[in-house]
Parts: C-alpha cells; sequence; structure tokens
C-alpha cells in the first residue's frame, strides 16, 4: 500500500488522534484536524487526494453530523468515505449517520485491529467502485455518442434527397420529447420511462428513411402528385421498416425496434384509414402515433416544393379539425396543451437543450432507481457541468461566492478569491478578519440583513459597495439570491451572488451626470440645473432668497482687444471668485456667455450680503479692469415664483445698465415696465459665447 | 510498578487494553500520554464557568479515551456525568463531578507512580 493515501482524522481530543494515528499511520499519511471546522477546511483543501475521513461527532465548532452535512452540500461524500467513531451508540444515532452517507460506523472502545481492517477494506471497496463507474460510465458515453452521431448523418442524407430544411428531423425530435413528456403526465395509459422517451425521440430522426430509395422526381415535384406517384411516395415507410429489419444483427436492439416501430407506423391514423396496414386505435405504437402528429405539424408550419409554410395556429386547428387524419383524442389534448410552447422550444439552441432535458431527466430517475450506469453517466454529466461552471467562473471575471447561515461559511470562486487576495474557504465569515477588513462590520451587516428579509418570492437583492482589489478601493456591486430550504416551513438557508466591478461605469456615470449639470469651462452649475434646484429650494422652506444675476461689463471689448483665450481667463477668474465668496448652500451658476446668476439665501436684509459679493467680484485682471453690473431681486420684494424672481432681476440689471453699469440694484416697481436684457426663455437658446450686451442694449444707452 | 500493577491501582483492565490496542508498548505509552491531555482539565475550568456545553463536551472526550485505554473506574464515572450533563446541569452533577474528580486523582497517581519507575 502506498503512502501517498491520505486519511484525515477529525477529533478535537488529541489522544484518540494520536491512537488513531498510531494504529494508521504506518500505511497511510494522516491529517489532523481538531473539530468539524478544520476537518471541512482540509477535505476542501486535498479534496480526494483524501483517501478516507475518521470523524468523531461529539466536536466543539461543529461536530460530526455537520461536517457530513457539509460534505453533502458539496458532494464530497459522493467520493471520499466516511468512518464514523464514537462511544455514542444509540441506534438513532446510529441510523442517522448512515442515513447521512457514511459507510461504516465504530464504536468506542474499540480494537485496533478492527479499525485497521475496516479502514483498509473501505479505501478497496471505493477505489474498485470508481474504477467500475468510470468503466461503465466511458462505455456508455461513446456507445450513445456514436449512436447518435450515426443517426444524425443518416437522418441528413435522407432530408437532404427531400430537399428539406435539415431542420425537420430536429423539430419532430423537439416535438415528439415535448409531447411525450406531457403526455406521461396526463396519463398513465402509456407507462414510459425518461428513457423510454429519449430512445423515440432519438428514433424519431429515422422515420422517413425509407424515402431514400424513393424517385426524387417524385419526392421533390412541385405539383399535385397523380395516385401512381402517390403509391410510390406512400411505399417509404414500408421500405424505412424494412430497411431496419435488414439489420439482422441489432434485431434485439432497443432503438432498432422503436425505430422500426415509427418508420413502418407514422403514416397511421386512429381511425383505421392510414397506411400501410391500416391499423387502429392503439394497434399503433404510441411511438408511431407521437411522431405521425409530430411528423404532421411540422410539414404544415415548414415551406415545401408543393406548399407554403402555414402558421402555428393555422397548423394546429388543421390538426385538431382532423384535417390531417384522425389522431388520438389523448395525443391531441397532449397537442392543445403544449401548443403554446412549441414556437419557443423550437427556437431555442438544439444541442444545449438537449443537454439541459438530458440532464434534468436523467437526474430524476437516479432518484428513483440505483442503478450504477445511470449513476455513472449522471456523475459524468454533473462532473461537465462542474467543470462548466468552473470554466465559466473563471472566465466571467466577477468575484462569485456562496453563503452558508448554518455552519456559517462564505465560498469564494477560485478567481474571486485570488482577485480579493482571500482563501476560497472562509468558516464563520461575521468573525473573519479578512472578511470584516474587506467590508467592514456596517456593510457586513447590512447585507446578510437585506438577504435575511427577501422574500421567497423576490430573492433576489443588490447592493454597492467598495472592495479593496490590490491597494485600491473600487465600486462592485453585490447581485445575491437568497436560498431557502425547499421543503416547508421554509427556512433560510444563505445564499450564492457576485459582486461585478463597476468602478469604471460608475466614474463614467458619475462623470456624465456632471457634465451634464455643469458648464464645462467655469465648473460652475448650468442655468437647466441651477433653475432646477432654486425651483425646488423656494418649493422647500419658507426662507428669504435673493436672486442675482450680473454680467461683466465691457467684456466683449475684453475678447476683441486681448482674444477669447484671455476672455475665457476672466470668466473662469469670475468663476473662482464666486465659488470664494457664495456659502455652500448658495446657488452660483453660469447662465450664459459673461452672464452669471446667484441665488442666497438671508435673513431680513440682502443688502449687506449683495454688498460683500460685488465688492468681492470687481477688481484687476492683467490689464483688464473688471467691474460688473447686478441686478437683484427678492422673494420678499417680488414673489417666489421662478420665473419672475428672475425677470425681476433681468430688470434690475437693466436699470444699472442704464444708468451707467458697474453698480447693483434691487428691483422696484419703477424697473417693472423696463425692457429686459435677457429673458428667461431667449436665454434658453443662448449659446455660450453670444454676449449678452447686444447692439439694442449698447444702442438704447 | 508494573504497567499491570499500575493498572490494578486506578481499577482499569490492563488485558482489555492490550487485547484491544494489541501491544505493550502502544498502551504503555498512551498510558504515560494521559496525563498531558487538557481534557480533565478543560472539564474542571467550564465546570467552574458554568459553561456546561463545554464541559459536556470534555466528559464526553475523558470518557472515550478512558474507555479505549480500558481507565474503567473512570471511564464509568465521567460517562455517567456525561449522560447527566448532556441535558444542562443538574442537581446530581455537582456530585458525579467530585466523583471524576476522586477517579481522576487516583488514576494520575497510579500512572505517575508508574512512570516513576
Amino acid at each position: 500500500m502506498s503512502k501517498e493515501q491520505k486519511i484525515l482524522i477529525v477529533d478535537d481530543s488529541e489522544m484518540n488522534r494520536a491512537i488513531l494515528a498510531d494504529i494508521l499511520g504506518g500505511e497511510y499519511e494522516i491529517i489532523e484536524a481538531e473539530n468539524g471546522v478544520e476537518g471541512v477546511a482540509n477535505i476542501q483543501k486535498y479534496g480526494v487526494e483524501i483517501s478516507l475521513v475518521l470523524l468523531d461527532v461529539v466536536m466543539p465548532q461543529m461536530d460530526g453530523f455537520g461536517v457530513l452535512e457539509m460534505m453533502h452540500q458539496h458532494r464530497w461524500i459522493e467520493d471520499i468515505p466516511v468512518i464514523m467513531i464514537s462511544s455514542e451508540s444509540g441506534s438513532a444515532f446510529v441510523e442517522r449517520a448512515y442515513e447521512m452517507g457514511v459507510s461504516d460506523f465504530i464504536s468506542r472502545p474499540f480494537d485496533a485491529l478492527v479499525v485497521h481492517r475496516r479502514v483498509v477494506n473501505t479505501i478497496l471497496l471505493y477505489a474498485k467502485q470508481k474504477r467500475l463507474i468510470s468503466m461503465v460510465a466511458e462505455q456508455i458515453y461513446e456507445k450513445e455518442q456514436q449512436s447518435s452521431l450515426m443517426i444524425d448523418i443518416l437522418s441528413h442524407i435522407v432530408e437532404f434527397r427531400n430537399g428539406e430544411s435539415g431542420l425537420h428531423v430536429r423539430h419532430v425530435h423537439m416535438l415528439t420529447e415535448l409531447l411525450l413528456n406531457r403526455l406521461v403526465q396526463m396519463t398513465d395509459r402509456y407507462p414510459l420511462t425518461h428513457q423510454d422517451i429519449a430512445l423515440i425521440s432519438t428514433a424519431s430522426a429515422l422515420h422517413d428513411i425509407g424515402k431514400i430509395s424513393i424517385d426524387e422526381a417524385i419526392l421533390n415535384k412541385p405539383g399535385r402528385l397523380t395516385d401512381a406517384e402517390f403509391k410510390i411516395m406512400k411505399s417509404h415507410s414500408r421500405i424505412g421498416a424494412e430497411m431496419l429489419k435488414g439489420l439482422a444483427d441489432y434485431q434485439g436492439e432497443p432503438l432498432v425496434r422503436t425505430a422500426y416501430e415509427i418508420c413502418r407506423w407514422h403514416h397511421e391514423r386512429y381511425d383505421g384509414r392510414g397506411y400501410p396496414d391500416g391499423l387502429k386505435g392503439d394497434e399503433i405504437p404510441i411511438s408511431a402515433q407521437i411522431v405521425a402528429i409530430a411528423d404532421v405539424y411540422d410539414a404544415l408550419t415548414s415551406e415545401r416544393v408543393y406548399k407554403s409554410a402555414y402558421s402555428h395556429e393555422t397548423a394546429i386547428r388543421m390538426i385538431l379539425n382532423g384535417e390531417c387524419g384522425a389522431f388520438n383524442p389523448l395525443v391531441l389534448d397532449c397537442l392543445t396543451e403544449v401548443s403554446p410552447h412549441i414556437q419557443e422550444e423550437m427556437l431555442r439552441e438544439a444541442p444545449m437543450r438537449a443537454n439541459e432535458q438530458e440532464m434534468s431527466n436523467l437526474t430524476r430517475e437516479m432518484m428513483q432507481s440505483e442503478d450504477l450506469a445511470i449513476s455513472a453517466r449522471t456523475l459524468q454529466l454533473l462532473e461537465r457541468e462542474r467543470e462548466k461552471y468552473t470554466f465559466f467562473a473563471a472566465m466571467s471575471q466577477e468575484i462569485q461566492f456562496e453563503y452558508n447561515i448554518s455552519p456559517p461559511m462564505l465560498t469564494l470562486s477560485p478567481w474571486g478569491a485570488e482577485r480579493l487576495g482571500m482563501s476560497e474557504l472562509i468558516m464563520d465569515p461575521a468573525n473573519d478578519p479578512q472578511v470584516m477588513k474587506l467590508l467592514g462590520r456596517k456593510v457586513w451587516e447590512e447585507v446578510v440583513e437585506l438577504l435575511h428579509h427577501a422574500a421567497p418570492e423576490d430573492p433576489v437583492i443588490q447592493y454597492d459597495l467598495k472592495l479593496r482589489i490590490g491597494g485600491d478601493l473600487r465600486w462592485h456591486r453585490v447581485v445575491a439570491r437568497a436560498m431557502w430550504s425547499p421543503d416547508e416551513p421554509r427556512e433560510y438557508q444563505g445564499a450564492i451572488g457576485k459582486a461585478i466591478d463597476i468602478h469604471d461605469s460608475r466614474l463614467r456615470l458619475e462623470d456624465l451626470e456632471r457634465a451634464a449639470t455643469h458648464d464645462a469651462m467655469t465648473g460652475l452649475l448650468n442655468h437647466a440645473s441651477a433653475r432646477k434646484l432654486i425651483v425646488d429650494r423656494l418649493d422647500g422652506e419658507k426662507h428669504n432668497y435673493a436672486l442675482v444675476i450680473f454680467d461683466l461689463d465691457h467684456f466683449k471689448d475684453a475678447n476683441d482687444t486681448y482674444g477669447h483665450m484671455f476672455g475665457d481667463e476672466v470668466l473662469k477668474l469670475m468663476a473662482d471668485k464666486l465659488r470664494q465668496s457664495v456659502r455652500g448652500t448658495d446657488i452660483a451658476a453660469r447662465v450664459g456667455g459673461d452672464e452669471f446668476l446667484l441665488f442666497i439665501r438671508y435673513l431680513d436684509d440682502a443688502t449687506p450680503i449683495i454688498t460683500r459679493i460685488f465688492g468681492a467680484l470687481i477688481g484687476q485682471y492683467e490689464e483688464f479692469t473688471i467691474s460688473v453690473s447686478m441686478g437683484v431681486s427678492t422673494t420678499q420684494s417680488v414673489s417666489r415664483d421662478y420665473d419672475d424672481l428672475f425677470r425681476a432681476a433681468d430688470q434690475a440689471l437693466y436699470a444699472v445698465k442704464r444708468s451707467g453699469r458697474g453698480q447693483f440694484r434691487f428691483y422696484d416697481e419703477s424697473m417693472s415696465q423696463m425692457l429686459s436684457v435677457i429673458s428667461p426663455i431667449d436665454r434658453e437658446e443662448d449659446s455660450a459665447d453670444t454676449q449678452p450686451e447686444t447692439a439694442t442694449t449698447d444702442n438704447k444707452e | 510498578m508494573t504497567l499491570q500493577e499500575c493498572y490494578a491501582a486506578m481499577g482499569g483492565s490492563y488485558d482489555d487494553a492490550i487485547a484491544r490496542l494489541r501491544s505493550e508498548k502502544l498502551v504503555q505509552k498512551f498510558v504515560l500520554k494521559f496525563l498531558n491531555d487538557g481534557s480533565y482539565d478543560l472539564l474542571c475550568r467550564s465546570i467552574e464557568a458554568q459553561d456546561y456545553g463545554e464541559a459536556f463536551r470534555a466528559a464526553h472526550t475523558i470518557k472515550g479515551v478512558c474507555q479505549n485505554l480500558s481507565f474503567n473506574k473512570l471511564a464509568d464515572s465521567s460517562a455517567r456525568l456525561t449522560e447527566t450533563l448532556r441535558d444542562g446541569w443538574n442537581e446530581s452533577a455537582g456530585a458525579l463531578v467530585e466523583e471524576v474528580k476522586a477517579d481522576y486523582l487516583v488514576t494520575a497517581e497510579a500512572i505517575r507512580a508508574f512512570a516513576g519507575e
């Protein structure tokens, strides 16, 4: 015996581990774990390298049954045998252990020789069974692969000759399967297993092989067949059956027998008026009855040289009305019931569908029988599913996780674990320093809380958080689905989910939001977003507010004299000055050209604030003297309507311009008839570099 | 003191132990190791701290080890304590704890005497 085989001893007593290690250590490599949690971590780490687990029952943190449960959840129990050792010897106890899949139960005090013998036997038995399973699985798989390949080739030859689309065989297969699955749910008149259904569906591909011997001129004749031609055409069912009968060596094969039934009788009708034998009712095998209706449906809904395609609805109606001959009423009921799903099924990717279907059927059947061959096949399919999952998980660049509440444990996908620099399996994550460092307790608790309170009908939650990747904090979106026990009362068990890196898109979104609400040159708000904010404030608390509009005097001259670059510098300087002289709660915006807007809250009198701001704005920039004209309206003197306030401030500004610029004025009644510098409506259409000091206003002065 | 005498002094069964573990060497090794096992300390500490779940597990471990080494007297009293503590503390547990302590001291003394030679 090679010493490469590992035995994991899970026991909280060092003495007990030492005794067992002494008994077995000569032949096996011993791994020791002092509680269930450590045991699980070791199984996770070594996987099937562990040949056997010796498991104690009563242990701190996680007991032996907890370990068994984990081994079930992760399907380790299928590959790694467990021998339980305990001084607990109640029969309920032992029974529970066996139910949970232990290979053997040894009670204390144990005999060293017995322990040794049982360990050796169990390991040998498992190894043998594993080899056997893989041998059988390989054979079955190979055989199935080959036969379905041959069937595919054969049926394509037939289709090719018929000038059919190549989809006919696939459609008939799919529909046959759909109808049969429905049929066994509706009635037990036809005792078909999932394997029978798979067999009939596979054999359905051969229904028209007899057509290989029909003259192409007849097969592909666009018009109506003459009686003589139709007679030849009809012979295809008998010929197909005879071809199969000729396979002398394979008469025992279920596939050949089923294909024979289908070939020969898929043109029989329930009332006995079909061909070639005029069989009636259930004299026609159910396989042929089902393929017949599937064949008719697909022929109706497909284009052929002699006809165009009917719609799904028309085809169903024609079949139900008996326009294509009589069918078994039960089969017609079946057709009616599956009718809404047919089109969607046909559109699906055929190979995927077959796989999924096969998987779920086989799994179900496996639950009913412990047939070694099927279980091996199922295991292989499951293994492939697992490989697929691992592959896609690695490709997806997502941090995928699984969270269990009892025992508390967090499992990360390998890619996710590497990305986060954490281990794949984290026991008791709520008290794990790694997890707390990554998320912080608050976030952890919020997410756990959300999951816990998700309803079974609406189990998916979403949560954005920052995760530390390498040295950087990056935004991630966690999408997770809470999981419940399958049976009533449904118990919350944990969750599965993933964290997707949304950092870049989130930053882009923030940029876009900023770009939409802010003026690109000065970084101040733009007019539209300032308006929105101001309207909100006016609608809110009843404070006093002043709305200020001002522009730069002789800015056009500055532009003309020093150039637009210089003008832009001046505008940026103004924006900076504004930012410095208003409070955080005030609103400052560039509403166009050299025109700015301010919205300020004040207590009783706005004059001191306005005076201060006005003073801060004026000054010198290189050779250009900055002077502003400013109009002010207040909620006290005008109203709490944005447009009223804006118009009033605008008129006040106009009054300033008329009286020689370089000052500010509050709106009063005397200005109400004045023209405006700008109107809120015109303003919207102004482009950024249009100067508000238009020719008209200048001329008016 | 021989190993047989040591077993006799603590109320254990040397013959059973040898039958089970198949080698005098192995039995001797674990008998000597018994004094280093922390379960007894753990039992005393958790009783003091009134952590009866932990006390149950400690008693359970003592029982398992003693059964395997055929320290029958201590195995018996610790088994009874285990069953009592399974459902938490009750009046009879106090007396059982004392019994286990007494048996442990006798066992430990016997082993020490044996180890001393």
